[in-house]
Formats: structure tokens, sequence, C-alpha cells
């Protein structure tokens, strides 16, 4: 029988590790500073390519590092490619000249061929990040230190989809026959999933899934020395436990605070929350395409008439819901699309005062004795989704619409939106490309191959579908931003969304830490600063 | 003897084949476990690939004929979620659920013995009506509330207990991770183990105390008491040892649905055990872990109840009489 205390060998390596550290960087500083960091989550996997979801990233982004980042006012930063531009003979193919004297945690030297091998793991299935380079035909590396991207088209934009899209070493992957992202059906576990090997600030340490992972700070990184020398990193899924955790001192950031918490938060003494719009948007759409509807008392479909998708934005009160439901935590707009995303504009933003009279009459106009529908909605993936659903419900009711709440959880109600198995829902969309023409791909291009997968609209106007595949490949920026403008404005004429708000994010921390939200709810903690 | 082990044996394997079925049969309703797998970008076709190569478009037959194939030979596959083997995961878990699950199991008998005892004996004592009012909260409350009250007062305000976890666990062996060993593994243990045995506490207290009163009214302890016994040796050595083989047939399988039923208690506390892990699987509609952690509990009651079923055939005499003559 064999005793071995983890947490005592982990913390002579972490001594020798900041031993190591003082005598090579004097900048760093000599007494370890540990970050004890808890959100709702874990990250799924440690493998970069195989999950395309938040959580999993923000860890990540730790351990590995991207061609470009995003610094949390929405811009891209170099990070492995130093510079990038679409290549001046050649329009379809991005240039990304990378970064010299960048090692990996196990040592290996990063050459333009480990982004080419991480490229293209990424593109290739079943890696979830597939889909975001799927314009991609072919990587190449020019020399040692500059990546040639060839796509099937101009591509203006392709460097955006490139933030969440980790480098990997390939010696090391081949080493561990992990060239492919890990694959669900195969019934193996790859070893990528569980070790890594990153160029990031952060090297793994321990781990145990779900309960905490230790990381502590690479000395050969290229940047700057971060403050903070060793992570602790603990999901802690019931809120009340999360919060009551940071009350305690047990752990020093809290990720993810429920919104009822938050002004208790911000009395108590010892502890700060900070605040900032997330990247996305909460709103309701419906199906205003098809003949008739499967859930109503009417013959025809109520939301192909115009009258009642207005009488609908007349009957939302933003303000309310945004009070009542939100406790003040949230951003109401007429147009799905946060602040900081190409293509937004001040008129898009503004939503009128709800006026139920007119909403009435409106409805009253075509069905007399007003009409019944179903609404579904989810109820554990959104802030306080189904409490908005409720709202709307309410709001609704009084301009004659007799509206059936089916609130469910995520995995019972996204497939009815897939399937078109719903007249009316509730959706929430964010933006990672920093750019409209995403939401055009997804919710309101025809639904045809890779486009249209979540427009649940049915909506298909092959005038804007066409102006919409133009945005990908063009690539005079100015014409591309007036084609965005009239798109938006065909979009919000048609009143496809009925949006009610972006969703704010708050972060809690201990008096002292400085951490500033990140829209994409990424935060780094290589930008902790300790007062 | 033999004949009815093997009786019994084979009763089991009907019931795990019927958990099996029935469980399987709900997972159709729990949801898609694409809409979680894949990211907001796949497309409809991409979705579709993977629907197909998981086998979830095959009938329900042959996703279930397959599903207990595998199982036979030890096989639950891949976590959906987490990507690692699907046993290896549980396996892992395993430990921090029965550790809590014990020690909990442990004090609830101990003190829900004493307790019990003591109420019955002095039945109208201030103590025992402020025990019986106190055990009243302990029925009634949600084990959610008591665990979330118990890290109010514990951890935040007295901040004498931690409020989550598991504190520093070491390994004994490849697969026994304990925290039992460790001063902050110890304490970790406290506050978990209250609210998830308070209810049992509670329910043997009781059960104790009612069964205490009835044998306490028999006419063998009136007997005792006119031989002139001492009040000890007859509550004690009569009164306690006849109310016990109820007490103790509850407890044993009272441990079984602590094992299962730990999951709230583990969500609140984020105790790293498999009822936390069903729980974040049923929300991913991880598929193969919820089959395989519903067919471990159904193996642990199938276990237990033998156990049980075998100890009444070795301690009670009269039990293997009947049988044998019924035999006959």
């Amino acid at each position: 029988m064999s005793f071995m205390t983890k947490t005592g060998t982990l913390r002579t390596a972490l001594m020798a590790g900041v031993a190591t550290a003082a005598m090579a960087f004097t900048s760093v500083p000599t007494d370890a500073e540990t970050l004890r960091w808890a959100r709702v989550g874990d990250a799924l996997t440690l493998d970069p390519h195989s999950q395309n979801e938040g959580p999993t990233h923000t860890l990540n982004h730790h351990i590995y590092e991207t061609l470009v980042g995003r610094a949390v006012d929405g811009t891209l930063t170099p990070r492995l490619a130093t510079d990038w531009y679409i290549h001046d003979e050649d329009d379809t193919v991005w240039v990304f000249e990378i970064r010299e004297g960048v090692t990996f945690h196990e040592g290996q030297e990063l050459t333009a061929h480990d982004v080419v091998f991480s490229l293209d793991r990424a593109r290739t299935p079943p890696s979830g990040m597939a889909a975001l380079h799927a314009a991609v035909e072919e990587v190449t590396a020019v020399d040692d230190y500059t990546v040639h991207v060839r796509l099937a088209g101009p591509a203006p934009l392709y460097v955006q989809n490139l933030t969440n899209t980790f480098v990997m070493s390939r010696e090391w992957a081949e080493e561990h026959g992990t060239e492919t992202a890990p694959n669900f059906a195969a019934g193996e576990e790859a070893y990528s999933v569980r070790n890594t090997n990153g160029t990031g600030p952060y090297m793994l340490v321990e781990r145990e899934a779900e309960e905490r992972t230790v990381l502590r700070v690479f000395e050969g990184h290229w940047d700057d020395a971060p403050q903070v020398t060793e992570i602790i990193y603990t999901p802690i899924s019931e809120a009340a436990t999360r919060v009551s955790a940071l009350l305690s001192g047990e752990v020093d950031i809290v990720q993810d605070v429920p919104v009822q918490d938050i002004a208790r938060l911000e009395q108590t003494d010892g502890v700060s929350v900070v605040r900032g719009p997330e990247n996305r948007n909460i709103f309701f759409s419906y199906d205003m395409t098809s003949e008739t509807l499967a859930s109503t008392n009417v013959d025809d479909n109520p939301f192909a008439h115009p009258e009642i998708r207005e009488a609908m934005a007349l009957a939302l009160d933003r303000d309310a819901i945004r009070q009542v439901v939100m406790r003040g935590e949230s951003q109401p707009s007429a147009a799905p699309l946060p602040p900081f995303v190409n293509g937004w504009t001040e008129e898009m933003h503004a939503y009128d005062a709800p006026d139920i009279e007119r909403a009435s009459e409106l409805v009253s106009g075509i069905y007399p004795n007003g009409f019944s529908v179903d609404l579904h909605c989810p109820n554990d993936r959104y802030l306080n989704d189904e409490a908005i659903c409720q709202a709307l419900v309410g709001m609704l009711g009084r301009i004659g619409m007799n509206v059936n709440l089916v609130s469910q959880t995520r995995s019972l109600h996204f497939p009815l939106i897939e399937n078109w198995e719903t007249d009316f829902y509730l959706l929430g969309w964010g933006v990672p490309t920093f750019d409209s023409q995403y939401v055009f791909d997804f919710l309101v291009h025809t639904r045809e191959g890779a486009y249209g997968a979540f427009n649940g609209t049915r909506y298909s106007n092959a005038e804007l579908d066409a102006m919409i595949q133009s945005l990908a490949t063009e690539t005079d920026l100015e014409a591309r931003d007036a084609t965005i403008a009239a798109i938006w404005d065909q979009v919000m004429e048609d009143r496809i969304f009925l949006n009610v708000h972006n969703q704010m994010l708050a972060y809690a921390m201990r008096d002292g830490i400085n951490l500033d939200v990140h829209p994409e709810n990424q935060p780094r903690m290589t930008s902790v600063t300790f007062d | 003897m033999i004949a009815f082990i093997i009786r019994r044996l084979l009763q089991s394997l009907i019931v795990m084949l019927a958990v099996a079925l029935v469980s399987f049969s709900l997972f159709r309703f729990v949801g898609d476990p694409i809409a979680s797998m894949v990211g907001q970008e796949a497309t409809l076709a991409e979705r579709e690939a993977l629907r197909q190569q998981l086998g979830l478009n095959d009938p329900f037959v042959m996703q279930f004929l397959g599903f207990i194939g595998r199982a036979i030979q030890g096989d639950f596959g891949i976590s959906y979620r987490l990507q690692q083997p699907v046993m290896e995961l549980i396996l892992s878990r395993l430990p921090a659920t029965l550790e809590l699950a014990l020690i909990s199991g442990f004090f609830a008998f101990v003190f829900g013995v004493a307790f019990g005892v003591y109420t019955a004996l002095n039945r109208r004592g201030w103590l025992s009506n402020s025990i019986m009012t106190l055990s009243l909260i302990g029925v009634s409350l949600p084990t959610f509330l008591i665990g979330v009250l118990l890290i109010w007062v514990f951890a935040v305000e007295l901040q004498w207990l931690p409020s989550f976890g598991r504190g520093e666990t070491v390994w004994i062996g490849d697969w026994w991770r304990t925290g039992l060993l460790t001063h902050s593994g110890r304490v970790s243990l406290i506050l978990p183990a209250i609210t998830l045995g308070l209810y049992q506490m509670t329910l043997i207290m009781r059960l104790v105390r009612a069964e205490m009163l009835e044998v306490l009214r028999a006419d063998y302890i009136k007997f005792a008491r006119a031989r002139g016994l001492s009040n000890r040796a007859v509550n004690f050595g009569h009164a306690l040892k006849n109310t016990m083989v109820p007490v103790i047939t509850i407890t044993g399988l009272q441990l079984g649905s602590i094992i299962a039923f730990a999951i709230i208690t583990e969500t609140v506390f984020q105790w790293p055990g498999v009822g936390a892990l069903f729980i974040r699987s049923v929300q991913f509609v991880d598929v193969p872990v919820m089959a395989a952690y519903l067919m471990l509990i159904a193996l642990i009651f199938v276990v237990i109840n033998l156990i049980v079923d075998l100890l009444y055939y070795v301690v009670d005499p009269r039990l293997r009489v009947d049988r044998a003559s019924a035999r006959h």
C-alpha cells in the first residue's frame, strides 16, 4: 500500500518552480501568487480542438495559445502570430507571420509546421472547430515562420475565426497518436483529453475533472510574466455554494455570479463585483412562413401577419424585464446584436415604449377573439430564461394572445428549433466572430447546407440570401458594411426577431484583485493584477 | 441453501435487466445528446452524421441489445461529455460517494439509536421533547435547504468548516482516493455527512423509540423487573436487544438509498462523487454515463437485498425449518 499526498508533491514542485522562476526573471514577484478561481462548470476536455465550447476554451487559453487573441474591448491582438494580412497578389490567401523563439511546455520549438498541423487538425472532423474553417482549402508553411491559408474565395474576416483555434506541437501529437481530434464514436480515450503540451503562459500540474485543476506559470513563456503564478480552478455548480465559497474566503474569483446575488455581494465588505456586457443576445423568434401552425387555435399562421409581429413588439416591455427579471443586469435593445459587433448602430439599438392599446387593436383587427399559441423556452441555458418567457406570456396576454408556455431543459429545447418543431421560441445568440455576417449565416439565411442551422423562422428571402453570401467574399470593407446595413434594415423591417436584451456578465472577487469582464466570458488570469 | 442462492441470483439478474430496460427507454425523453455535443456552428448534416455514428438512429431494441451485449463484457463506452471511459469515470468517483455514505450512515445509526433510546426512556423530559421537535425539522426540511443552511452558518458566518469539495486526498493503492487520512479531508466531510445523514438519523431514532416503547410494555420486561433486575439490565440487556432486529434491517436497506440519493448533497457541496457525476450527465444527456450509473445503483440495491435475505436465512432458524419442511 503506498501513501502519497498529491498536494505534498505539488507544493514541493511549486516551490522548486518558484525558485527557478525567481532566478530566471528578476521581474517575477518572489512570493508566489496563487489565484483560486471558481465557475459553474468545468472544461469538457483539454483537447484543443475537440469542443467548441466556452468553458473549455477559457481553460485551454491558459495552456494553449491561438494565432490571434481577443482583447476585452473585442479587438484582435497578436499572440502566436505577430502579423496577419491578406496576400498582396492573391486575395484568397491569408498570410500569418509566426512569432519566433516560442517553445512548448515540453521544450519543442514552435515553427510554421506546427501551425499548419494544428489548423489542419482543427478543420478536420471530428474536430468541433471544423465549421469555423469550412472555407479553408489548404494551409501551407512557406518558410519556418510564415503560414499561408488559402480559402475557397476572398475571406476578409477569416482571421476573426481564429481566436479560439489553438496551436499544438506536431511532434508531440504524432508521438502520442493524437493527430486528429478525439472521436466520440471510436470508444477510446485520446491522450490529449487529459494531457497537454501548449505554448501558453501556464502548464498543467494536476487535474481531476470537475474537481480541481492546478496550473503553474510556464517560465519559458515568450510574453511578460503574469502576476498570478499558480491557478487553482474549481467548478462549483450550485450557485449558493459558489457565492458562499467566495464569502468564506475559500476562493478568490467567482466567474458566474447569479443575478440575484450581485447587489448583495457589492455591499459585502472585502468583495467587489465587476460587470460588463456579454456577447450574447436573448430574443424570441417565430415561424413566420408556414401556412398554418401546429399549436394555434386559428386557421392560418398569425405570425405571418406583419401586424401581429408589430403588436408583439409593442407589447414587449423590455425595461420591465430588465428591472424585475434581470434586477437591472441587462442591456435592452431592439436588434439582436451586442454593441461591440461590426454592423451595430444606435438606431438598431433604440426600442419603442410599449403601447398596449395600439397592440390590442392590431391583434383584434385580425383576430377579434384573440388566438392561442405555444411558446417554447429553455430553463437551464441563459440567465433567467424561463422567467423572461413567463414575463412575455403575461405581456402578450394583455393584447389578446393566449400563450401556453412550454419550458424544458436545453437538450430538449434546441432540437425543436433544429427540427422545425416549434412555432414560437426563445433563443440566445453570441457572435464569436464579432461581425454581423455570423448572425445572418445562421439565423437569417434560408436553411440549406451550412446556412440557416438556427433559422427557426423558416424565413427565406432569395435577395437577402444573395447579399448574405456576398459578405463572405467582399474584400472592400466599406461596401461590405453597406451591405450589412442593408440586410439589417430588411431584417428589422420584417421583424424576424423580437429581441429582449443583451446579457450582462458579472465577476465577483476578493478586494485587491483586478480583472476585467471579457465579452466572450473568457477571462485570462494573466491579466489579473493585485493591489 | 445452494438452490436458494441460485434462485436469488437469477431473480437479481432479472431485476438488473428490468432496470436496464426501464432506464434505457427513459433516456429517449431526456433529450438529444447531439445538441450539447456540437458547437452552434455545426451544420445539420454534421449533426446527422454524428447521430448516425453514435448509433442514435438505430431502433430502440438494437440500441438496447447492443448496450447489454457490451455491458456484459464490462464495456460501458466513452462519456459523451468528458470523453473518458465511463467505467473509469465511475470507479474514480465511487470512493468519494462511498466514504460519504458510510460515514453519514454510521453517524445516523449511532446517534439515531442513542437518541431513540433516550427519548423512549425519558418520555416527558424537556430534552426528549426538544429532540423530538428538532427531529421533525430533520424529516420535513429538504436536504438542499439543510445543506445551504449549514454552509451559511458553519462556513460563511463562523468559518469553521469548508463550504465545498473534499479537501486534500491521499491515494491508497491505485484505485482508492481517500479524504479520511488528511485533516482537511476529514473536516470537509462533516457538513455533507450531517446533511446526508440527518434524515436517516431521525428515521432510525423514531423507529428505535417506537419499537422500544412497544417492547417496554411486553410481559417479559414486566417479568424481568419483577425479578428485581437493574434498570440498566432491563433497558439495554432485554429491551434494546429485542428492538434491534428491525432497526438493523432498515439501516442496511437505507444504506442503499444513502448511496443512491447522495445526489443532492453532492451537488450542494460540490462533492466529487458519482451522484454529482450523474446529475451533470443528465443535464448533458450523456447516455453512456447515465446508463452505467443506473446499473450500478441497481447492482448495489440487489446485492444489499441479497445479503439481507441470506442473513435472515442464516440468523433466523424458523425460516430455515419452514422452507426445509415446505420442500419435503
